[in-house]
């Protein structure tokens, strides 16, 4: 079971978060204005890389809150996690 | 002095405490601290089983965990059995019922052993290449026979009388492992009062140092040194010391599970205490010092009973007093076995040494042996094992140059040590997805990359001497602090690695041994690879070495040096397999824990949940929640109680338990946006006081919830949620609350559980609760259909909803869930006198059914639109943007041709149909027929007569009228499309 480090409560064991997918997908702020396709792009497609990935995750059995986190796809070792609406960091100077 | 075998004097076990313990039902004595196999060896008894598949005799191979062939049914009492008990590992006290297994009908003549003597046609891949065909076959013919003929033990047929516990624990370092290495590890860990858990799959701390009564420590006996060691441990309030507990799975970061046997070894346990606990261990580092596994020589007949590791010999003289056999043939590629020699020698017993190493490349243990007087064949080979049901003798002949094999002379023997070298236990390290790095010098796998906060020391990295092992210690346990080298005894290091004995015997008729657990032979091995198998997880699944129980603790790098050598590669180059948890067998359970009965799945349960179940209500699990079903009277079946129900809804008064439905309040300034652009419907002209039926779509367009949402303040929202989806739902709102719409202030609180609702429906219902509620103006017009209102009922406040499920006149009750039961009593003991009824979930499924309403989840399945279900009318078009909206202009969604949701009413008018039948157009098509649609919901309506069905078909609406087909169990059912509504079109009952 994973460590995950909620930004709000520190480290907790997986079982209390439920993750939200890729992050960093903006809504777009006027939908009706998005064409088909980057609409379809926005709803269904998500990166899938073998290495740092920013997550969503919310502490569903803790504060509730949602957060992102940099997880590593290949060693599941969480880098860094951080508030909604805070910039997404860059380790390893990526 | 219990047994025969037990030596005067010496050992661990404590000669004032004499057990007894059955043995297939012959009492034998031992003393405490012996294990089971110690205590059968000390009474002379090395056949203990037969072996999985040829059902040949067995022994005991080795004295500890990685135990393949002593596998023992153990029986503690009713309730309390079970098999494939190491004998290695239980220990041994009085009470103890233990059998053999896997033999028919004694463990001394078993018929199964023909197995032995077809062993040709039971070679590696017999179960591929023979019972692949015929099909039908396998079922009944192949499948039970192999059953009954291979196999261990039998699998308890009653429920488990024990309880388990389960631990969750968070340290600083956890040392898994006491030998030398771990009590050094968990010395200088905890030096400085980090938090230390210890922990060791023995009875007793010490590892290998257990069973060493000549090695000295920092010029004290190395036992010695342990205890002093095992004390200062004690003494520390920071460290937590476990035996009897072994680390089985190392998950990710650092969660590793152990599984600690509390009372097996308890002749009277108190009853407070749990048979087994799981800990699941966070820990900040993990040291492994799990230590190695010995190899046994591959050479026919291996495995007769009476032949073991040599460093078993070593365990049983030093640390159970046990003579495993009074004349002792050593045969052995290494050093380390000397000592067993010496130590059987001191023992008073016959020993001779047979090394396969030629004299040059020995080291000093010859001369060191030798000068005992114990007899040392070098550069001599093992032809084959004598002896049946223990071994008589080792057939062994000298090596000539380039391996010629020379005259054969037999060693007469009633107990032979093996040694073929040395396997660190790398286990724990590989499950921690560390990369192991082969290294030549020590001809095995250690831990290379870690990937974890880990460290191995000692012989579980490959350091096999006792003060490179402390050390290593040490500097693991603390590796910032350098403490001074302990001297210690040099070990008999060094070993020459060796797959198979040279024979000069025809190979194709010699039964040497890889795996002793699986009955896999080197033969089998080098079959395998000449049919092409070169993988090494391919091989081992075909041959099935290092599958068994004990995962190939002893055996696997013997068969993956077989493997090389066919293959003509280098031992790296063929790999290793995956380790996988557990590391040793664990119970279901310790596995399971507390988490069996009642408490395997958390129930939900309303407030009225006694009531209805003093009143007979049948119970039906939604999600967590048991919700009353149907409430039968006397001996009526659920459809006579349900068409009782029906009637007493649509004609007087009905009573439902709604708790379950979830409630969410919506509250803050920005309330009404919110719920803007979280439904699909108008929320900001929705006066205080009036309710709506809401729609909630996920971003994809598809419909996710609904419910019915009062509106109770201008800032305030009671929202009600289906009882599947409240969870659901209310994670999507705060989702998109905290991410995407962080300015609107709004709080979101679940009151699903602060609520009870009580539905009171049907055309008396006003009647029944008029005397009761206060503050509130019941009449029509002050208080019409779809409007909300606070006052009290029963004297408590109540958020009272005028809605309907049903198609009744009705309303549902909202009171604290603590005066739930007493309102639903004062409303039940008011009704009777109107013949109220109480009703369940299927019901209220049927009185929905017949006005069409739909339920998610049941009408819907993830793909599903608001127009589908023919409610695309209540979408604000005007409204720029809520979730969803921009998904119902997809292509896919505005196409002609989407399922929608018509009514069926099926020919015969007696004939309900199954939910979730097909449904085709033309039942004279040729198969395959594309489906139209299915069937989503299906009644008897006693209101209508007749069945009455919901569904979802392509085109649906274009087809009222039409006669489609829907299958049945046999063949298909003509039905005739109409509208999604039954009973009452115009829904004017509402108004009443
Ligand atoms: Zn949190």
């Amino acid at each position: 079971m994973l460590l995950i480090p909620c930004p709000y409560c520190g480290e907790r064991p997986e079982l209390e978060f439920r993750c939200g997918g890729e992050a960093h997908i903006a809504r777009a702020a006027d939908p009706s204005a998005v064409d088909d396709g980057a609409w379809s792009e926005f709803l269904f497609s998500r990166g899938n890389p073998k290495g740092l990935y920013a997550e969503r995750w919310n502490h569903a059995h803790g504060c509730q809150r949602w957060f992102n986190a940099i997880r590593d796809t290949a060693s599941d070792r969480f880098v860094e996690s951080y508030k909604m609406g805070e910039k997404r960091p860059l380790p390893g100077g990526e | 002095m219990a047994g025969v075998n037990r030596l005067p004097r010496g050992g661990r076990i404590d000669r004032a405490k004499p057990v007894s313990i059955s043995f297939n039902g012959q009492t034998l004595s031992g003393y405490a601290g012996d294990t089971v196999a110690s205590l059968l060896l000390a009474n002379g008894i090395h056949l203990v089983g037969r072996s999985f598949k040829y059902h040949r005799p067995r022994g005991i191979l080795s004295h500890g965990s990685d135990e393949p062939n002593a596998l023992l049914s153990i029986d503690r009492g009713p309730g309390k059995i079970d098999p494939n008990n190491r004998a290695t590992v239980a220990e041994a006290r009085g009470g103890l019922v233990t059998a053999s297994q896997n033999h028919w009908p004694s463990l001394n003549f078993d018929v199964g052993a023909i197995n032995d003597r077809l062993s040709p046609i039971f070679v590696a891949g017999f179960y591929y290449k023979t019972f692949m065909w015929p099909r039908r076959f396998w079922d009944r013919v192949y499948e039970p026979n192999i059953r009954a003929a291979a196999g261990l033990g039998k699998s308890p047929d009653g429920p488990d009388a024990d309880r388990y516990g389960n631990r969750h624990a968070h340290c600083d370092v956890l040392v898994v492992g006491a030998g030398p290495a771990g009590l050094a590890a968990a010395l200088a860990a905890s030096e400085g009062g980090k938090r230390i858990i210890l922990a060791d799959e023995q009875a007793e701390f010490g590892g290998s140092l257990l069973h060493d009564v000549t090695s000295t420590v920092d010029g004290t006996a190395a036992q010695d040194w342990a205890a002093q060691a095992i004390a200062m441990l004690k003494a520390r309030e920071n460290v937590t010391l476990l035996t009897r507990t072994t680390a089985f799975g190392y998950y990710n970061h650092n969660h590793v599970a152990m599984a600690e046997r509390i009372t097996d070894h308890l002749e009277n346990a108190p009853d407070h205490l749990p048979r087994e606990r799981l800990w699941q261990v966070r820990a900040g580092a993990v040291i492994l010092a799990t230590g190695s596994h010995e190899r046994p020589l591959v050479f026919a007949d291996n495995d007769r009973p009476g032949i073991m590791l040599a460093e078993s010999i070593r365990a049983f003289v030093n640390r159970y007093a046990v003579a495993p056999g009074r004349r002792i043939v050593i045969a052995t590629s290494g050093a380390s076995a000397y000592r067993a020699a010496a130590d059987a020698h001191a023992a008073g017993l016959a020993v001779t040494v047979v090394d396969i190493r030629l004299e040059a490349d020995c080291g000093p243990e010859v001369a060191f042996v030798r000068q005992k007087g114990i007899d040392v064949l070098t550069s001599h080979t093992v032809i084959a094992a004598t002896g049946r049901k223990r071994v008589t003798g080792l057939i062994v002949a000298p090596l000539g140059s380039e391996g010629r094999v020379g005259a054969r002379r037999t060693l007469a023997a009633d107990c032979v040590g093996m040694s073929g070298g040395w396997t660190p236990s790398v286990h724990l390290f590989s499950q921690s997805r560390g990369k192991l790095r082969f290294d030549d010098a020590i001809d095995a796998f250690v831990p290379g990359q870690s990937v974890q906060a880990e460290r191995s020391a000692g012989a579980a990295r490959g350091s096999y001497d006792l003060a490179d092992c402390i050390a290593d210690g040490f500097a693991a346990g603390d590796p910032l602090t350098a403490r001074p080298r302990l001297a210690a005894t040099p070990s008999l290091t060094g070993f020459q690695p060796v797959r198979i004995l040279p024979t000069d015997a025809d190979a194709t008729r010699v039964r040497a041994f890889v795996d002793f657990q699986n009955d896999v032979t080197a033969k089998d091995i080098g079959l395998a690879v000449r049919e092409g198998f070169e993988s090494v997880e391919h091989v081992k699944r075909y041959t099935t070495t290092g599958m068994a129980t004990d995962q190939g603790k002893t055996s696997n790098m013997n068969a993956l040096g077989l493997m090389a050598g066919i293959q003509g590669k280098a031992l790296p180059a063929v790999g290793t397999t995956t380790f996988r948890p557990p590391y040793t067998p664990v119970t279901f359970g310790t596995l399971v824990g507390p988490a069996k009965n009642a408490l395997f799945d958390p129930a939900r349960i309303t407030p009225i949940h006694g009531w209805a179940k003093e009143h007979g209500a049948e119970f039906e699990n939604v999600g967590l929640w048991k919700r009353a079903w149907y409430f039968p009277q006397g001996r009526e079946t659920m459809h006579e109680a349900v068409a009782r129900e029906c009637k007493a809804v649509r004609e007087g008064v009905g009573i439902f338990d709604a708790s379950t439905l979830g409630k969410i309040e919506v509250v803050g300034p920005d309330a009404a946006e919110f719920m803007n652009r979280i439904y699909i419907n108008a929320w900001t002209k929705l006066k205080p006081g009036a309710c709506r039926y809401g729609l909630m779509l996920k971003e994809d367009g598809f419909i996710m919830d609904d419910g019915v949402v009062a509106r109770l303040a201008e800032d305030r929202f009671h929202v009600t949620t289906t009882t599947g989806g409240a969870a659901r739902v209310l994670q999507h709102m705060e989702d998109y609350l905290q991410t995407e719409w962080p300015d609107l202030r709004v709080f979101l609180t679940s009151i699903t559980e602060q609520y009870a609702v009580i539905a009171l429906q049907g055309p008396k219902a006003r009647e029944v609760i008029a005397p009761l509620v206060s503050d509130i103006d019941l009449s029509g017009e002050a208080f019409p259909h779809m409007t909300v209102r606070t006052g009290f009922i029963c004297g408590v406040p109540t958020r009272l909803f005028r809605v309907s499920f049903t198609g009744e006149l009705g309303f549902e009750i909202n009171v604290p869930s603590d005066h739930g039961r007493a309102v639903w009593e004062a409303i039940y003991e008011r009704g009777r006198a109107f013949g109220i009824t109480p009703y369940g979930t299927e019901t209220m499924h049927v009185l929905r059914a017949e006005r069409g309403f739909i339920i998610v989840g049941q009408e819907t399945d993830g793909t599903v639109t608001p127009d589908d279900v023919g409610l695309g009318g209540m979408i604000a078009k005007a409204k720029p943007d809520f979730v969803g909206k921009r998904s119902l202009a997809r292509p896919d969604i505005v196409a002609a041709g989407r399922k929608q949701l018509i009514g069926l009413v099926t020919d015969d008018p007696s004939l309900v149909l199954d939910e979730g039948a097909q449904i085709i157009d033309d039942r004279h098509r040729p198969v395959p027929i594309k489906a139209l649609g299915h069937v989503t919901s299906s009644y008897w309506s006693a209101a209508c007569g007749r069945s009455i069905a919901l569904a979802l078909v392509a085109g649906g609406r274009e087809r009222m009228g039409e006669t489609l087909y829907v299958t049945t169990p046999d063949s298909f059912a003509a039905a005739r499309v109409t509208a999604p509504v039954f009973f009452d079109e115009k829904g004017a009952r509402v108004h009443a």
